[in-house]
């Protein structure tokens, strides 16, 4: 009963912030009163039962919470003159549509680092208290605290606008790069039973559900959700019993999600028939191909191949060289695959990366060179910063040769 | 990311830091100060500790199920651990932005490395 009210919160946080900033300015402030609010939301509401116009009350008690502080902000500057003449207005302007945009952009402003764009998201636009985001992030709360109370200081005059249609478009790539970022974050592998924590990729997904609700037409935030449907779809078949990574080709598809898939694939292919391809769309294209494959062996390697072609063009990097690398070895052969592998072992992004030495080992493998596959699957599980991932390298290199 | 910073200190570089004029000490205490201020502040900050002298160490090991706790043979060991800090930040090269920082880089080596995650990864 507890999750469904905070469940509710949640949903309703963008839309009472944005009345409070559209009506007293000033983000910080009323991101405090908000916080209050919700709180306060928490403790009476499970008790009173949720009141007829759960908004309606939010914003009431946001709004006096932002009025008393403010006043005794004043007083203590000796203004009292000024704050007696305030009164909160009875009726709260109606939540405009693009309030959770509006949001979504000042979170992720440019002049915040990645990390505080993450916080602060979870918070304003999130509902998440500072615990939960520590929680969440396996971080001190203060560590939460400071980098939110930070991120508000620079965010000081910044305007609850939308930005100008030239500069939206930037704006909207840090949106969804945040998005991303704790959708990722939310693929820890392991969290003990003592520890409660909020499920980060599931909160992704409800955000950029929001988002593409907001700007339906925005292929690449279309892409975005599809990307991480049809990721976490693979959820429950990509670790077993003992938390240990399951490889794609190795997981049994029947514990794959086909609602979750089917919800991906028809969100990309309307992305992919209408919206200039960019680089979340064509991965989440990617992804559905993986997907639509029964087995392993059915993957349809050839138009993965060419999706990766375009993603190059689109949007090269050198995960997208590799992931090209592994579709090219799976078309053409293990040997072809090397030979591409040797022509970017000499870029510098690469040279020495844990999954350069990977991919190599598993292409090795291929071709019947165990000795030569185990020392590079060792490089690979000494040079990976995650235990998961390690673990599995590290079964790779020392499986007994078949 | 996470990164831990650690400083290794070594008997040389203690008698040096013991040799030093007391505004210069004071100076090198002030730098840590300000360190740690920052990083707090960015909210990059998950905890640092100074470390008391090795001299104070135990040294802990099983064998056949029988716990042996020594007073650390610090005598021959030609390092040992000063003090470190665990920061979140969004790149290597910040974390070595910041371990430059340290006073005693400027005569002992300042060592960042990164922390395992159990962030996983699709293969």
């Amino acid at each position: 009963v507890t999750a469904d009210f905070s469940g509710l919160l949640r949903e309703l946080t963008p839309r009472v912030l944005g009345v409070l900033v559209r009506r007293f300015g000033g983000f910080d402030e009323c991101e405090d009163a908000v916080q209050e609010a919700l709180l306060a939301a928490a403790q009476q509401w499970p008790a009173e039962g949720v009141p007829a116009n759960p908004t309606g009350w939010l914003v009431t008690v946001a709004s006096r919470r932002w009025t008393e502080v403010w006043r005794s902000e004043v007083a203590r500057r000796r203004r009292e003159t000024i704050a007696a003449l305030l009164e909160p207005p009875a009726v709260p302007p109606a939540p405009a549509e693009d309030d959770t945009l509006k949001l979504l952009l000042l979170c992720c402003h440019p002049a915040l680092t990645p990390v505080s764009q993450v916080a602060l998201t979870l918070r304003a636009v999130g509902g998440l208290t500072t615990a939960e985001i520590a929680r969440a992030l396996l971080v001190p709360e203060a560590t939460v605290g400071q980098r939110i109370s930070r991120a508000k200081q620079r965010l000081k005059g910044a305007q609850f606008t939308l930005p100008p249609p030239a500069e939206l478009a930037d704006r909207m790539v840090a949106v969804r790069h945040v998005l991303y970022l704790i959708f990722n974050e939310g693929y820890t592998a392991s969290s003990g039973p003592a520890l409660q924590r909020i499920k980060l990729s599931a909160e992704a997904i409800r955000l950029t559900r929001q988002l593409h609700a907001l700007r339906p037409d925005d292929g690449e935030v279309a892409g975005l959700l599809a990307l991480m449907l049809l990721t976490d779809a693979r959820r429950h078949a990509r670790t077993d019993g003992d938390g240990a990574l399951i490889p794609l080709a190795e997981q049994d598809r029947g514990r794959w999600d086909r609602a979750t898939i089917a919800e991906g694939i028809a969100l990309v292919t309307r992305a992919l028939a209408t919206a200039k391809p960019g680089p979340f769309q064509l991965q989440a294209a990617i992804a559905a191909v993986h997907d639509e494959a029964a087995t392993a062996a059915q993957t349809d390697w050839p138009q993965i191949l060419v999706l990766y072609n375009l993603l190059h063009r689109v949007a090269p990097g050198p995960m997208v060289t590799l992931g090209r690398i592994v579709a090219l070895s799976m078309v053409d052969g293990p040997r072809a695959g090397l030979r591409e592998l040797d022509t970017v072992a000499g870029d510098p992004v690469l040279a020495g990366h844990h999954r350069l030495h990977a991919v190599r080992a598993h292409l090795l493998d291929l071709t019947g060179d165990a000795a030569g596959a185990r020392l590079e699957y060792e490089l690979a599980a000494r040079r990976t910063l995650s235990i998961p991932e390690r673990a599995y390298l590290e079964s790779q290199a020392h499986r007994p040769s078949s | 990311m996470k990164y831990v910073i650690l400083i290794r200190h070594n008997l040389k570089a203690l008698e040096l830091w013991a040799s030093m004029p007391a505004q210069l000490r004071a100076e090198g205490l002030a730098a840590y100060e300000a360190l740690t201020e920052d990083l707090a502040a960015s909210g990059e900050l998950i905890v640092t500790e100074a470390l008391a002298h090795p001299s104070t160490a135990k040294v802990v090991s099983v064998r056949d199920g029988e716990v042996i706790a020594s007073d650390g043979p610090y005598a021959e060991v030609k390092e040992h651990l000063a003090g470190f800090y665990l920061i979140e930040c969004d790149s290597i090269d910040r974390a070595v932005q910041y371990a430059a920082r340290i006073p005693e880089a400027n005569f002992v080596e300042i060592e960042v490395r990164p922390v395992l995650d159990n962030i996983s990864v699709d293969m």
